[in-house]
């Protein structure tokens, strides 16, 4: 029992466990958790959706005879057929290689706001709740006003008077991570409250280890779970984040593509033309739910107070 | 208390006014009206769109500072928040489009919140069971998928059902149309209008709801004080109805209030889908449209709705929870 509490995080590889006898063998912590994720149905299957999409960006483009930008001009605005699988658009460009080209972007977009804002947060949460004082207050006072600017409005009119061109994404990674940190960093402000007050980051503290290497190597690894969990469920966030955007054109621009640009496209003609709209539609939704079972699952496996884990053993 | 409030108010305010000029900065500098009358055709004259720009305190000839402090005084002494590059006062504009926003969402929103919550509980106290994992997995999915694309699939099933049936039962464009004149035919019309994009609204919000019910009443459920109330004699569903439910209500109202202030602008993809002229429609339109003061002027709304909302919320909490009421 006390190993496993000494082991919060513990990035060790996991050890045979020791055989107790007359006992039932006794679990790693990461045995537990996984034990724990295996249990939920609907985060594996997540898992294993989000691992076929993943596959099916990295090399679904290869696969078929299309590239996202060229311009069949025999098909325009063509319904699914043997030639194009998911019809073509408007503009003679063959659907399904524009699906798989913005699954590629939104998962590129999702994953990197996710880890770009979780970090925001984490270093910005731990920092104000270790330094304390007018650290703290200004940290808290910036976090508040960030939460009462529309990120909406705000990203939408920087993008639109932003750089335009094949490289114009990045900034909307960078806008939505800057806007999208504040709620997970108080949440890490108020769990580093705690484990600021552990005596092992006090003792770090008195053997002479700098403020931001006691954060990093100390306080930070402790509230892990928790980083974890708003990483994945924030990928998600983040890729919906994109396709609101993109529906109104304040997102990825053309000729590149993203789901959301994509959907924004098809709903517009959704009653005429609906094989526009229906491939990114199930695209978009099954990396969503995928993404969020995932981080359900992920919760409900590392979080200790969570009583949908079931009983332990 | 009051001082605290009181305090707590003045923070705001201070907040509000800071968001809201960073906000105009912002629009200032990265929008540009003055593209909106070089595109004109037969071209205009550069001395007439230079006057027409002053006039408006649009010109990117002022500097922004200056540019800032007659949009400022302006508001402080005649509430006058500007002008669109084009047309008329933005106030005018906003002041005709909160009630419809506000007729777009008050239906969706407490039904949805209402449904959700009580969904949430119910399958919090049947947790795993069947029901319990088919509505978590409905509403995952349902906060999974965006919110236009649940509207364009309504659309589309209720395009076809007209067809179907022949009858026009299914409206979605606008807030009204075209409508006999026998009694109450007005009112019918609207409701048909609203039809979809409530229940599109509901879907969201009882799916939001839900979850953050079922989580707070399975915390509430695994506490000392139910296992106390069940010790004492009080049979399971009193002991669930008074304690675990009315405990965990305290913060799903703080959500609540926090939710119906920012659906104003939160609303957008049902007002553009349904072509509902509201608040939401107008921030994209004025991004859009080069409109620096509407712009800012719908962010300054929004902010005072989240500040709103987060006002309410303290005051729901200070109702709702005895521990904060008294001390």
């Amino acid at each position: 029992m006390t190993e496993n509490l000494l082991e919060t995080a513990s990035e060790r590889p996991v050890e045979e466990p020791l055989p107790i006898e007359g006992e039932s063998k006794r679990l790693t912590r990461r045995q537990l958790i996984i034990r724990r994720f295996l249990r939920n149905r609907t985060a594996v299957v997540g898992v294993f959706t989000l691992v076929a999409l993943i596959i099916l960006a990295l090399i679904g483009p290869n696969l078929i005879n299309w590239t996202y930008d060229y311009v069949d001009r025999r098909a325009y605005l063509k319904p699914p057929s043997d030639r194009h699988w998911l019809g073509t658009t408007q503009g003679g460009r063959d659907m399904l290689a524009l699906t798989l080209r913005g699954l590629r972007k939104s998962l590129l977009i999702g994953l990197l706001v996710a880890i770009l804002s979780t970090s925001i947060a984490a270093i910005v949460g731990s920092f104000a709740a270790y330094f304390g004082g007018w650290f703290e207050r200004v940290a808290l006072w910036v976090t508040d006003l960030l939460l009462v600017i529309p990120a909406f409005l705000l990203i939408a009119v920087m993008t639109t008077g932003g750089p335009k061109g094949a490289q114009a994404w990045i900034l909307l990674v960078v806008l939505l991570a800057a806007f999208g940190w504040m709620l997970s960093a108080r949440v890490v402000r108020s769990l580093s409250l705690s484990v600021k007050e552990r005596e092992y980051v006090h003792a770090a503290k008195f053997m002479g280890l700098s403020s931001p290497l006691t954060i990093t190597r100390h306080i930070l690894p402790n509230i892990s779970s928790l980083l974890i969990i708003d990483a994945t469920l924030n990928v998600g966030g983040a890729i919906l984040a994109e396709t609101g955007l993109s529906f109104f054109g304040f997102g990825v621009q053309s000729p590149d593509t993203s789901l959301g640009t994509l959907l924004g496209d098809g709903a517009r003609q959704v009653n005429s033309f609906p094989w526009l709209f229906v491939g990114p539609a199930i695209a978009v939704v099954l990396l969503v739910l995928s993404v969020n079972a995932v981080g359900d699952g992920l919760r409900d496996a590392l979080d200790p107070t969570s009583a949908s884990g079931g009983s332990a053993r | 208390m009051g001082r605290y409030v009181a305090r707590r108010l003045l923070n705001y305010v201070i907040l509000l006014f800071i968001a809201v000029s960073l906000t105009y900065f912002l629009a200032a500098t990265q929008l540009d009206p003055r593209s909106l009358y070089l595109i004109v055709n037969p071209p205009l004259d550069p001395v007439s769109i230079e006057q027409s720009l002053l006039q408006r305190n649009l010109s990117d000839n002022v500097p922004l500072l200056e540019r800032y402090w007659t949009w400022l005084t302006d508001i402080l002494t005649s509430w006058d928040w500007g002008d669109s590059p084009k047309g008329g006062p933005v106030q005018e504009e906003i002041r005709r489009r909160i009630p419809v926003s506000l007729r777009l969402i008050a239906f969706g929103s407490l039904l949805g919140t209402i449904i959700g919550v009580a969904l949430g509980a119910w399958t919090a106290t049947r947790q795993y069971k069947f029901s319990d994992r088919t509505i978590t997995f409905g509403s995952l999915f349902i906060l999974s998928v965006p919110a236009f694309v649940i509207a364009s699939v309504l659309q589309v099933m209720a395009t076809n059902a007209n067809n179907a049936t022949g009858v026009r039962v299914f409206e979605f464009v606008g807030e009204t149309g075209s409508h006999g004149d026998y009694f109450g035919a007005g009112l019918a019309d609207r409701l048909q209008h609203l039809f979809l994009p409530t229940l599109v609204l509901t879907f969201i919000n009882a799916a939001f709801f839900s979850r953050i019910q079922r989580n707070l009443m399975l915390d509430a459920l695994g506490s000392d004080f139910v296992r106390t109330a069940r010790a004492k004699g009080l049979p399971q569903s009193r002991a669930v109805m008074k304690h675990a439910l009315r405990t965990s209500l305290i913060p799903t109202g703080t959500y609540f209030a926090f939710t119906v202030a920012t659906l104003f602008t939160g609303a957008t993809f049902m007002e553009i889908i349904f072509s509902f002229h509201g608040m939401g429609e107008y921030g994209v339109t004025t991004i859009t449209g080069q409109d620096v003061h509407g712009a800012v002027a719908v962010a300054a709304f929004a902010g005072v709705c989240v500040l709103g909302g987060a006002i309410l919320a303290d005051i729901m909490v200070a109702i709702l929870d005895p521990r904060v009421r008294l001390s």
